[in-house]
């Protein structure tokens, strides 16, 4: 372990150390992936694989990620929902692992909807 | 750094260690690596969550899902259903104790959390406390970087001063001036010690910071350390306390390796180093010159003051001394200012107190409240009130040296000044509640035997004048005593309390003086109408059989450790009482409630 000799290692050690209890804490975009048997069934473990790797690629660190159970909506599985802080939640609908990186980048980096694989919206 | 999606948080405080979560934590490894799911949820270990009656806890993280009582064989449910499909596992979630029985999926919206306010206690089952990582990337150590690099020690005393923290061990000596104290004592060696001897009956506050956040506890000594002109100090702690020294242990070594215990701290001229000495567990250690005595490998007894330990402490330099929680309210101080933690609680009484909340209650575990919330909050609200459905009746607090109030003093609020009117003591935070079935007799008598057994011998009052009152206490529980024995008592108690060197003896009367005070009835009952009516006393009650509702179904005479009742089968059964040892079993067992006592 280096020593800590100025306020700058300190801060540097809580920024590194930051991912350790952040997901522990709320106020930040959470994405939610149905993991229903309907979901699991459509391939949902392997987009929620991707979406670990992508945001761990892109260091996005304040994202959470969710499971949920089955919403009904079984046809348009795998579903994933983005909700960033203050704003609707998105559903979107039929995603496969290619446009896991794609929703990164343009809803969750940039704040713009892929609208083509959108389901729904909701509060 | 790998990216986990959701953090496991199985408490291992001591509480839920002694209801199995150890298991519990072991079962989850497995089962998560079965899965493989082990790259992207995160196992981690804590300190406690305080509320030990719901104990092994476990709490899923993002959601923020709080479950009670996981054995390992809920394990592979919980897993399943949370963990890979992300459904909230019902059947496992907290449940209010009222006939509603609500489920409470989040773990903030418990009501228990509800009115507590957590700043001792902000990482205590949050956090990892073997990591120091995650203590820093909680702010910590932020605050001692404050002091060493913004602040003189002068200007970080200020702090200290005008945020009114007082003394968490009992006193409520003021904090600021105390460091005052000790950093204008004359001389170039100066100690800095953390009373970690808790030892009153049905505490475990200190326990639980040291447990659940060790690091916390060492920042705020290294910041007395700067502001007094320190540079060694000394964390005395209980030896069976092993998982709290344990984890100090780790916290110290993990905060050396980084550079933050040792020389020159964050390249500064400020040198300190800590050590830990394991004490045997005497009450009266908890005192401080008894505790320093003890430090220096002396018998462990009170010794005069003045000189005061700020003037001539350990091997006669220089010494301040401060509890677990005192040193642990610090570098939220330094971090959020004086005025931030002066806000919170009363005129005189600035912060919060943790409360270990024992006895008769429905939520037992470990409160953190503002100081000023009343006794009737503490306990009904966030504590659930007295679990089924009986009466509450009294509530001690601070300990053995502290006092029993009824129900009628419920609405005092909760600050140094107004507990001490009652009679009580703050203590440091012990709250043993009781309900009707506690007799008050038997209950001072049960802590005057406490202070009795620990009374280190060094004063005859304290040392024959509680063995006096003890024996005048077990006289009236046997039915034995007279009226001039209560007047006796409140004489003795009133001498133990002036003839004793230190507040062991000071205040061990304390109970006693208090349940005469507010439950003289019940000590009249016992001398007077040889009564006890709680129905506790041995020698006092009397169980007898109604023939006409008796079935003669033989329970209560097969259930009889002592075959004290006879009769045939289908008849009414008789209760010998020279043989009855009035254990009440046959009571208990009696499908038709035959049985009665008075």
């Amino acid at each position: 372990m280096k020593k800590i000799t100025s306020l700058e290692d300190l801060r540097r050690i809580k920024e590194q150390s930051k991912d350790l209890t952040s997901a522990r804490s709320g106020g930040k975009t959470r994405i939610i992936v149905g993991m229903g048997t309907c979901g699991i069934a459509a391939g949902a473990r392997e987009v929620m694989t991707v979406i670990l790797q992508e945001l761990d690629r892109r260091g996005l660190k304040d994202v959470a990620v969710e499971t949920t159970g089955c919403i009904g909506m079984c046809q348009k599985e795998p579903l994933v929902d983005v909700i960033r802080p203050g704003e609707l939640r998105t559903t979107y609908g039929d995603v496969g692992p290619a446009d896991v990186p794609r929703i990164i980048v343009e809803h969750i980096v940039n704040g713009n909807i892929v609208e083509d694989k959108v389901v729904g919206q909701t509060d | 750094m790998a990216l986990y999606r959701a953090h496991v948080l199985v408490c291992k405080g001591t509480g839920c260690t002694a209801s199995g979560s150890g298991s519990v934590y072991d079962a989850l490894k497995e089962e998560l690596e079965r899965r493989g799911l082990d790259k992207e949820v995160m196992l981690v270990e804590t300190g406690c969550h305080g509320m030990c009656e719901m104990g092994p806890i476990v709490v899923v993280y993002p959601e923020g899902s709080f479950y009670c009582r996981v054995t390992p064989e809920d394990v592979p449910e919980l897993v399943e259903e949370h963990l890979y499909k992300g459904r909230v596992l019902q059947r496992l979630l907290y449940t209010t104790p009222d006939e509603e029985k609500h489920r409470i999926p989040h773990y903030r919206d418990i009501p228990f959390y509800g009115k507590q306010r957590r700043i001792v206690l902000r990482n205590c089952g949050y956090i990892n406390p073997d990591n120091i990582e995650e203590y820093i990337a909680r702010d910590g150590y932020q605050a001692l970087a404050r002091a060493l690099l913004e602040f003189s020690p002068e200007e970080t005393l200020d702090i200290v001063k005008r945020s009114g923290l007082r003394g968490r061990g009992g006193a409520g000596f003021p904090t600021g001036k105390k460091w005052e104290f000790a950093r204008m004592a004359p001389g170039d060696k100066k100690y800095i010690v953390c009373n970690a001897d808790e030892g009153d009956p049905g505490a475990f506050m200190d326990r639980s910071v040291l447990e659940g956040d060790p690091h916390s506890v060492v920042e705020g000594m290294l910041i007395g350390a700067y502001v007094i002109g320190s540079d060694e100090g000394y964390i005395y702690c209980r030896a069976e306390y092993p998982l709290a020294i344990k984890r100090l242990v780790t916290a110290i070594q993990q905060a050396e390796e980084m550079g933050l215990i040792g020389d020159n701290i964050m390249g500064t001229d400020f040198s300190f180093h800590l050590h830990i000495k394991e004490g045997a567990g005497a009450f009266v250690c908890g005192e401080e010159t008894a505790l320093m005595a003890s430090i220096e490998g002396k018998r462990g007894m009170p010794n005069p003051r003045p000189p005061f330990p700020a003037n001539s402490g350990l091997w006669g330099k220089p010494t301040n001394i401060n509890n677990v929680e005192t040193w642990a309210n610090i570098p939220q101080i330094i971090l959020n200012g004086a005025e931030w933690f002066s806000s919170v609680g009363t005129e005189t009484s600035k912060g919060t107190k943790i409360f270990a909340l024992t006895g008769k209650v429905n939520n037992t575990g470990l409160v953190e409240a503002p100081m000023g919330m009343s006794l009737r909050e503490v306990i009904f609200d966030i504590g659930g009130g007295i679990p089924n459905g009986k009466k509450f009746k009294a509530v001690q607090l601070g300990g053995p040296s502290g006092g029993c109030l009824p129900e009628s003093m419920l609405d005092t609020p909760v600050d140094y000044e107004s507990i001490n009117a009652t009679g009580a003591i703050m203590g440091s935070g012990g709250m043993v509640v009781t309900d009707e079935d506690t007799c008050i007799v038997d209950f001072a008598k049960f802590f005057l035997t406490f202070v009795q057994n620990e009374s280190c011998g060094k004063c005859p009052f304290c040392r024959i004048g509680t063995r006096r009152m003890l024996e005048i206490l077990e006289r009236i529980c046997e039915g034995k005593g007279k009226m001039e024995d209560l007047d006796l008592l409140e004489d003795l108690a009133q001498k133990v309390k002036d003839g004793s060197l230190c507040a062991l003896g000071g205040t061990a009367p304390n109970p006693v003086l208090t349940t005469l005070k507010y439950f003289r009835d019940e000590y009249v009952a016992h001398t007077v109408d040889k009564k006890c009516p709680a129905k506790v006393c041995p020698a006092l009650i009397q169980y007898t059989i109604d023939p006409a509702k008796c079935i003669g179904c033989t329970k209560c005479a097969r259930q009889c450790p002592v075959n004290a009742i006879s009769g045939e089968i289908k008849k009414p059964h008789l209760i010998d009482q020279d043989t009855c040892i009035k254990c009440g079993q046959c009571m208990a067992v009696c499908p038709v409630k035959a049985i009665s006592v008075e």
